[in-house]
């Protein structure tokens, strides 16, 4: 409780070091846009739902000047954020890796929408096809109209 | 003594919503009218309790009652008295204190305007509603009382967190309650009907506008949250796929959903046990939102001081009434059966597409959200998952929802044929598909994002505005006629055609800010002038002052445009010493084309001082399409069949006749 209450005031406070500072910089343009998308998907270890882009925190500026040290290194983006992912753990990635142990999910969406697709194209068709059905008698719509006119 | 009285009258709330729970349940269930009768006082009275307890803990927090506990740790004397006010629900206890006012508040609307509800509808209904109350009344006397007295007041209190103290405390949290709480109309509609078996049009024409209610609040409570959250957060971003955020979200979706379905069982009777599944999952998922938010289970920026205690309380009430109705449901859900038919091609077909995506979407939010709960259960692995998962596997269900949209909305009900649907339509595609390739042409980086957004949204603003034209027989017609027409289009058609529009709006404002923002960081000593966005930017000075409770650094920098003045940004720095902490308080020059946003940052070694500025092209029109949208449903809301249609089922058939059901 008291760890996280500790932990709130560094991140709501820029006092120290506020989110990512002019000095952080790198001369290269096109280095320092690579840095500022990695770094957007790093997650600050101390400040929970921020990114380390966004982040106060001290460690999130270390971590925000190690990125940068890695690109002027001449690592690729996936190098770089594997660098920072065994130092720190999957927990890091604001992106879950598409291992097997994150595929449910990465699948759930595809999953869910496939599942759906096929139940809601069986009821569609069963309407369809009662539609298309003569009936003797009263059809169902036929019955739905005369139970609407009399409740009116 | 107030306080006291607060407390007691809390007590005496819960005692009547326990009557209001079972009473008018058995009144309903034997057929005994004066037992049924009991629910309307008993609703008037809870109300009422109520009303008096969140009067007194506010009472409270306005003349600074440090002897309460909840006040000594959330309020500070010097604090303005607006955010004493609205301090009242800037906490745990405090809110719930709220949901329950406005719970209660629904309730009572039910028992007031609900003359021409069945006697035993009307009585299950605020049943079920009470049986909520009766819930979380107990949940906040035994685990959140916000009555509780210290034995020693101590001398001033613990001060609101500051990035609290803001006009936006005042309005997000009622707006987004009101859409949460709402959503237990639906409920509870729900509920009393699997209770009595029936479903029918009538049903749905009362469920219906209280969901518009409910959604239209929430539609707003977020997107002023997202506003909030823009301004103070100081880097303007606007949605950050939080836990607290996608719980708030959720619902959203799904009373989205379930406002779509309940038309089809309004008019054409079908979709009858889906819509009552879809009222159970709305609300539920406000029950798991107010159980993430209070309990701490998952890491949030703005989850509220945690408590296992309360975790497991809420988890009771979760398993209870999600675990309830679902059962309820599955026992009765299969004697609601579908009578009417449709083609494939018609628009019940179109609105099972917009309920798969919406549900679907909300499930992949749902699934991201309790990701790292589950991992860390099944495997024991610490993962994330954030905003860009959530941008990569939600955005395609409303890209495919925004691209279906206009066609399903023009098909007519039962059966209609795709060529004439696309007829009035084909002049909006070329128009949209032709905006996204000048887009696309025109733009220097390579994001894919920004051409599809704009085509999306011409393709709404410009569908719905055709299907107005259409309907209204705009140039087919001598214009009289079209006013006339125009004139008589009924409200839900204008609503539902403004709210598409708003939906566009949102995805215009999405896809710029996006795709096209522009930021610049740098160090900027007083007199410097710097270019950013076809601006010129001129740091002038930056001032000490002191706040009632705070005090700041102010910038003072001048905007000019071609060397004419056009403005003053004045971007704060505050520090609140009661909280010892900092708060940015961006400057936003607004308009409707771009946002230019600066943020003061801190003092550098050399005297300089850390200057931000961002740039947003059409940033307004994200806030701008949900007050639109939201404004589609008020005017649906003032739909003729809502103000004299409702008492259909009442009418008892004529002597003789052979009743309906």
């Amino acid at each position: 409780m008291r760890r996280s209450v500790l932990a709130l005031a560094v991140c709501l406070a820029p006092l120290a070091a506020a989110a990512i500072g002019p000095d952080e910089i790198l001369p290269d343009p096109a280095e320092e846009a690579r840095a500022r998308a990695i770094t957007s998907e790093l997650r600050c270890v101390v400040c929970q739902s921020e990114s380390i882009d966004e982040s106060n925190a001290e460690i999130a500026r270390d971590l925000r000047l190690l990125v940068r040290e890695r690109i002027v290194a001449g690592d690729a983006d996936a190098e770089v954020l594997d660098f920072v992912a065994d130092r720190y753990g999957e927990f890091v990635l604001f992106r879950p890796p598409m291992t097997a142990a994150n595929a449910p999910l990465w699948l759930a969406g595809p999953v869910f929408l496939i599942f759906g697709l096929a139940l809601s194209a069986a009821f569609v068709r069963r309407r369809a096809r009662e539609a298309r059905r003569p009936r003797s008698g009263l059809s169902p719509e036929e019955q739905s109209r005369i139970d609407a006119l009399l409740r009116e | 003594m107030i306080v006291e009285l607060g407390h007691l009258a809390l007590i005496l709330a819960f005692l009547v919503a326990i009557v209001q729970a079972t009473v008018p349940m058995v009144g309903a269930h034997r057929g005994w009218t004066d037992w049924m009768r009991v629910a309307t006082p008993a609703a008037s009275a809870q109300f009422g309790l109520t009303l008096v307890a969140f009067l007194a803990l506010m009472s409270a927090f306005v003349t600074s009652d440090f002897s309460v506990r909840l006040v000594a740790a959330n309020s500070h004397s010097a604090k303005p008295l607006l955010y004493k006010i609205s301090g009242t629900w800037g906490n745990h206890e405090g809110s719930m204190v709220l949901w329950m006012l406005i719970l209660s508040l629904f309730g009572g609307m039910v028992a007031w305007r609900g003359a021409n509800l069945p006697p035993a509808l009307k009585a299950r209904v605020l049943g079920v509603q009470a049986s909520i109350s009766v819930a979380f009344f107990a949940f906040i006397l035994w685990t959140s009382n916000p009555f509780e007295r210290l034995a020693f007041a101590p001398i001033d209190g613990n001060d609101l967190n500051p990035l609290l103290q803001d006009p936006g405390l005042a309005f997000h949290p009622p707006f987004l309650y009101v859409g949460y709480v709402g959503l237990s109309m639906a409920y509870s509609f729900a509920m009393a009907a699997l209770i009595e078996g029936r479903v029918d049009a009538a049903w749905a024409r009362w469920v219906r506008p209280w969901t518009l209610l409910a959604w239209l609040f929430l539609t707003i409570g977020i997107a002023l949250g997202s506003f909030w959250a823009y301004y103070e957060l100081g880097w303007g971003g606007w949605w950050f796929w939080d836990p607290v955020e996608n719980v708030s979200f959720m619902p959203w979706l799904l009373a989205t959903a379930l406002l779509h379905s309940a038309i089809v069982v309004e008019k054409r009777d079908a979709l009858k046990s889906w819509t009552i599944l879809l009222a159970i999952l709305a609300f539920s998922f406000s029950l798991i939102g107010a159980f993430v938010v209070r309990s701490g289970i998952i890491t949030s920026v703005h989850a509220f001081a945690t408590d296992p205690e309360r975790g497991m309380f809420l988890l009771w009430i979760l398993a209870i009434f999600i675990g309830g109705s679902l059962t309820l449901y599955a026992w009765r859900a299969p004697s609601l059966r579908t009578s009417s038919v449709f083609a494939t091609v018609s628009r019940e077909s179109g609105l099972v597409v917009n309920n798969l995506l919406l549900v679907v979407a909300t499930l992949v939010v749902f699934f991201g959200t309790m990701w790292p709960l589950l991992a860390e259960v099944l495997t024991g692995r610490k993962v994330s998952v954030g905003p860009p998962y959530f941008d990569l596997a939600f955005t395609p269900f409303m890209v495919g929802l925004a691209m279906i949209l206009p066609v399903f909305a023009t098909l007519p009900w039962k059966r209609g044929d795709l060529p004439t649907a696309m007829r009035p339509l084909w002049g909006v595609l070329a128009v949209a598909v032709a905006l996204g390739a000048l887009v696309w042409t025109l733009q220097t980086g390579g994001a894919i994002l920004a051409p599809v957004g704009v085509a999306l949204a011409a393709w709404l603003i410009l569908g719905a505005l055709a299907e107005i034209a259409g309907r209204i027989r705009l140039g087919r017609a001598p214009l009289a006629e079209s006013a006339r027409r125009a004139a008589n289009l009924p409200r839900a058609d204008w609503g539902k055609a403004i709210g598409h529009a708003g939906f566009g709006i949102t995805i215009f404002g999405i896809a710029c800010v996006t795709a096209w923002a522009t930021e610049d960081i740098r160090v900027l000593r007083t007199g410097e002038t710097f270019a950013a966005g076809g601006y010129d930017l001129r740091l002038d000075a930056v001032a000490q002052s002191e706040g009632p409770n705070y005090s700041a650094e102010t910038g003072r920098i001048t905007v000019l445009r071609d060397g004419a003045e056009i403005g003053v940004l004045s971007p704060e720095k505050r520090f609140y010493p009661v909280q010892r902490m900092g708060t940015t308080e961006a400057a936003i020059d607004r308009t409707l084309t771009r946002d230019l946003y600066v943020t003061l940052g801190d003092p550098q070694s050399d005297g300089g001082w850390a200057v931000r500025t961002y740039v947003k092209p059409f940033a307004n029109w994200i806030w701008l399409g949900a007050l639109v949208m939201a404004a589609g449903g008020a005017i649906s809301l003032t739909d003729r069949r809502y103000r004299v249609g409702a008492p259909a089922r009442r009418a008892a058939p004529a002597p003789g006749a052979v009743p309906a059901e």
